[in-house]
């Protein structure tokens, strides 16, 4: 008996939809032995971890709060993977689209009639995040700078200004010692739908459906698709990559800039420290996790956040580090990283030749 | 016949591969196959684009794993998993698409993979290593140098290194020839002789008739699958051959209407350009092709060609110089523009620039309609327009793959050429560059791809076509041109052209000047 890797001849569907399931089980078989370690029933911790997470309306509602800036930032970076690029700057281009929306907010409301006031909020979150793309995606076509530090540095330049802002100049002295920017006016609030979940949630299931439709249906995605997938092909087909690419990043920028706007327009409604949760890096991992999917990406990005609020129940009621959470998203990425072997090979078994030939 | 069989039965083959299946999804690509290697010869494995020859070679190295059948090695049956288990027996495969890592220098790749051994060696003591193989087998190749740098001919000469670095003694070549100029095939055809002398044992993929008589002792044919004959290669003929293989009769000589040109199509003018390293490959370069001719580029490879090509098609810059297409001066304008303005382009490597492997058939053939109605109306594809443009094309040039959505990279070499062709030629609009168009195609498709070009010729476009077989050039071509360090050394009407005149300007004479050397030739040979 003999284990050993074939390559497969065809990318197989089932092996792309099990690969995110097993990374899941494998995380939760890993997390629980980690569970064992700090002397805690694990199924005990996982159960809590459910119920905290869809247990009661209240608690579904919270997994979907924090599913939906994890839905836009993900969606975003599904966009520029495919053309691998690799923006890894969501964290960035969210927060950054956060201050943008908190200026008009705050400053430019003065001068926008009301019934706008609210779409020039979300609108300037999504041209923030395009710029902030956009300045990498430039470097990057003209110049051929890697994106993957650019991306990456600028989310600290992003974090920076925000906190410089509501911190510092913008910070609202009434604040009784929180730091915080005031709180805008009405007209600048993005309306609920149920307990804390905001219409950001539809913004990404609309979104949703317009990026299937653009990836799979139209011309722009199947340019995509050639310069992600062969470039040079692309380049002799007659692809202009370099606008392709400069107008996919400031689309994938929007959508995290959106996240960042709907995040302070619909929840704190004011720009605060608690924009910056991260969301951007999970980002990534919702974007694998769904292999760059629009459809599986707001599946994965519930699971992802249910992980998160799971988390903190589980640090209320069993008194466990939140962490955990964050250690399960973690330990999800490497199975699924590992899992991509899996779908381009797969696992054989071979007996030895004595008992096949008599 | 008989004797000569009678000694191989008595030798037990080095290779044994008995009753071989192995399907992919919707193909059977090998069924029921049987093949013997007798140590000490070449067995060429002959068949059309698709008949299983690559699949059956992938089974025997270990990339596949065969669904029935078994195979021994040396008379002992073999347990062949993976290309390291082929490497310990012996067994060494260099593929249609050559397998080597482009970053990485020639002595790398020649160790990569080579985990088995005890101790990695040092990159000097490889490097000494590679040369001394090198200076043994004349096999010129600087262990230093990057991939990227090389041209497909050392890249060649790297992968046979790599199997004798490795001591492979039972060869596989799976088209080694397809990509070399005359000179570097004749080159390899002296280092088999070398190998077989050795005592090692070749099994040879080819489409090339004379190649067959040149390399093998004996030739197997394969037709959708399965074995259609194993002849003694001196009994048998090029046009048995075709016939057994393609089961019809194949024309090797086309019936060509008198062309009569139009309108300039295409003229360059003075076109100079510089490579990366700033040396110039182009110099002072120009000709005319007119509606309704072809005019064939002949050369060595790396002569130009390709930046020729790219700079017309606007892949690559020219320095200076004109590039005008159809009245409109088109230099250095993009891609887009030269397509737009009716230019297709049958580049020289398929695989990396050709097609986007990971995308379907269907998609690959209309990549260069999808700008345009009806495949796409408004932005939006039309999934029914792409099935019906696609089928049409897998129809009239016989492309063989499982179905429409089967990922392109999937297809055999020659049906993936097919692919390209029919892309390219069915959206020409004026102009058809061809490079090497009818490489690694079988016989029968061969054909069909030269019937093409001349029928574009007929509807009155102009082609230009790159190619290194001199046979093909001068039946299809109506003027040819040769070019040498990237300039046009002379230009010659088909019908009139001499082999050995072109020949000798292919290594730099002018035409006065190879005319001569020519006619001296002949008279020496008086001589003797
Ligand atoms: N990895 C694969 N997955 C699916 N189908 C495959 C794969 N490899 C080969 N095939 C199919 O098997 C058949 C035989 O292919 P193969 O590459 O062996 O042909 P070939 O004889 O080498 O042809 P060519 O002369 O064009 O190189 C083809 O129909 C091809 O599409
Ligand atoms: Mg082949």
């Amino acid at each position: 008996m003999r284990l050993y890797f074939e390559k497969r001849k065809t990318s197989s569907k089932i092996v792309l939809i099990c690969v995110p399931i097993i990374s899941l089980v494998i995380s939760l078989i890993l997390t629980g032995f980690l569970l064992l370690v700090f002397g805690v029933n694990p199924l005990a911790t996982f159960s809590a971890m459910f119920n905290g997470a869809f247990g009661s309306s209240q608690n579904f509602a919270e997994t979907l709060v924090k599913a939906v800036p994890l839905m836009l930032t993900g969606l975003g970076v599904s966009i520029a993977f495919r053309l691998r690029f690799w923006n890894i700057g969501a964290e960035g281009q969210l927060v950054l689209g956060g201050v943008a929306a908190t200026w008009v907010a705050l400053f430019a409301s003065p001068y926008i009639p009301a019934f706008l006031l609210l779409p020039s909020v979300l609108l300037a979150g999504a041209l923030a995040g395009a710029a902030w793309a956009g300045v990498p995606a430039l470097l990057k076509t003209r110049l051929q700078v890697d994106e993957t530090l650019t991306t990456l540095m600028l989310n600290y330049v992003a974090i920076l200004i925000a906190e410089g802002l509501f911190y510092g100049a913008w910070r609202d002295p009434g604040g009784m010692g929180f730091p915080g920017t005031a709180r805008f006016p009405q007209a600048a609030w993005l309306p609920r739908i149920y307990g804390r979940v905001h219409y950001g949630l539809v913004f990404a299931l609309i979104l949703a459906v317009v990026l299937w439709f653009f990836i799979y249906h139209t011309k722009w995605g199947f340019e995509l698709h050639m310069i992600g997938k062969n470039r040079t092909a692309a380049n002799y087909l007659g692809v202009n990559i370099k606008r392709t690419i400069l107008v996919s990043i400031l689309i994938s920028g929007a959508f995290s800039g959106l996240a960042g706007a709907s995040e302070v327009a619909g929840l704190a409604r004011r720009l605060q420290e608690g924009l910056i949760q991260g969301y951007g890096y999970t980002a990534i991992i919702v974007a694998w996790m769904a292999q760059l999917n629009p459809f599986a990406s707001i599946a994965a990005a519930i699971l992802m956040a249910a992980l998160l609020v799971g988390g903190d129940q589980v640090q209320m009621m069993m008194r466990l580090p939140s962490a955990v959470g964050l250690v399960m998203q973690g330990m999800i990425l490497f199975p699924l990283l590992a899992g991509s072997l899996f779908s381009e090979y797969r696992l054989r078994i071979s007996r030895t030749r004595g008992e096949e030939t008599p | 016949m008989e004797d000569t069989m009678a000694l191989q039965n008595d030798l037990t083959p080095v290779v044994e591969m008995k009753g071989i299946t192995k399907h992919f999804p919707g193909v059977t690509a090998n069924n029921q196959v049987t093949l013997k290697l007798y140590p000490g010869e070449v067995l060429a494995l002959l068949g059309e684009n698709g008949a299983g020859k690559s699949s059956l070679m992938n089974v025997l190295v270990g990339l596949y794993r065969q669904d029935e059948g078994e195979i021994l090695v040396r008379g002992t049956p073999a347990e062949i998993h993976s290309p390291k288990d082929a490497v310990q027996l012996g067994l060494g495969m260099v593929h249609q698409n050559f397998k080597l890592v482009e970053t990485m220098t020639v002595a790398e790749n020649v160790v990569l993979g080579l985990k088995h051994l005890d101790f990695i060696p040092s990159f000097s003591e490889i490097c000494r290593r590679i040369n001394t193989i090198s200076r043994q087998y004349n096999l010129q190749v600087d262990p230093r140098a990057y991939i990227w740098q090389l041209g497909v001919g050392e890249q060649q000469r790297v992968e046979i290194l790599k199997l004798i670095y490795r001591g492979a003694d039972i060869l596989i070549l799976d088209e080694p020839t397809a990509v070399l100029t005359p000179q570097e095939s004749g080159e390899l055809s002296r280092i088999i002789a070398q190998m077989i002398d050795e005592g090692k044992s070749a099994i040879f993929i080819t489409h090339k008739m004379e190649e067959i008589k040149r390399f093998s002792q004996r030739v197997q044919v394969l037709r959708k699958g399965e074995t259609a004959a194993v002849l003694e290669t001196s009994k048998t003929t090029p046009s048995e051959l075709a016939r057994l293989m393609v089961g019809r009769e194949v024309l090797f000589r086309l019936e060509k209407k008198i062309c009569c040109p139009g309108e300039p199509v295409l003229e360059v003018k003075n076109l100079c350009a510089s490579n990366e390293a700033g040396r110039p490959s182009l110099q002072d370069l120009s000709f005319i092709i007119r509606a309704g001719e072809i005019l064939g580029i002949a050369g060595v490879a790396g002569n130009g060609q390709r930046k020729l090509t790219e700079v017309i098609t606007g892949l690559d810059r020219a320095d200076s110089g004109k590039v005008v297409i159809q009245g409109k001066d088109m230099t250095n304008r993009t891609p887009l523009d030269l397509i737009q303005s009716g230019v297709s382009h049958i580049p020289p490597d398929r695989i990396s620039m050709g097609i986007v492997g990971d995308m379907s058939v269907a998609s690959n053939l209309v990549m260069k309609e999808y700008r345009s109605e009806p495949v796409v109306k408004r932005g939006i594809f039309n999934y029914k327009e792409v099935a019906k443009s696609a089928k049409e094309k897998i129809d009239a040039y016989n492309i063989s793959t499982p179905s429409q959505n089967t990922e392109a990279k999937f297809l055999s070499g020659g049906n993936i050429q097919k692919i390209i062709l029919a892309r390219e030629i069915g959206a020409c609009r004026g102009l058809l560059i061809a490079s090497y168009p009818s490489r690694g195609l079988d016989v029968g498709a061969m054909e069909a791809v030269r019937l093409q070009l001349i029928d574009q010729r007929n509807i009155g476009n102009a082609v230009l076509l790159v190619s290194e077989d001199l046979e093909e050039l001068i039946t299809v071509a109506d003027r040819i041109a040769v070019i040498y360090e990237g300039r046009i050394m002379g230009e010659v009407p088909a019908e009139k052209a001499d082999i050995k005149i072109i020949g000798h300007m292919m290594a730099g004479a002018s035409l006065k000047g190879a005319a001569q050397a020519a006619a001296e030739a002949e008279l020496g040979e008086d001589g003797i």
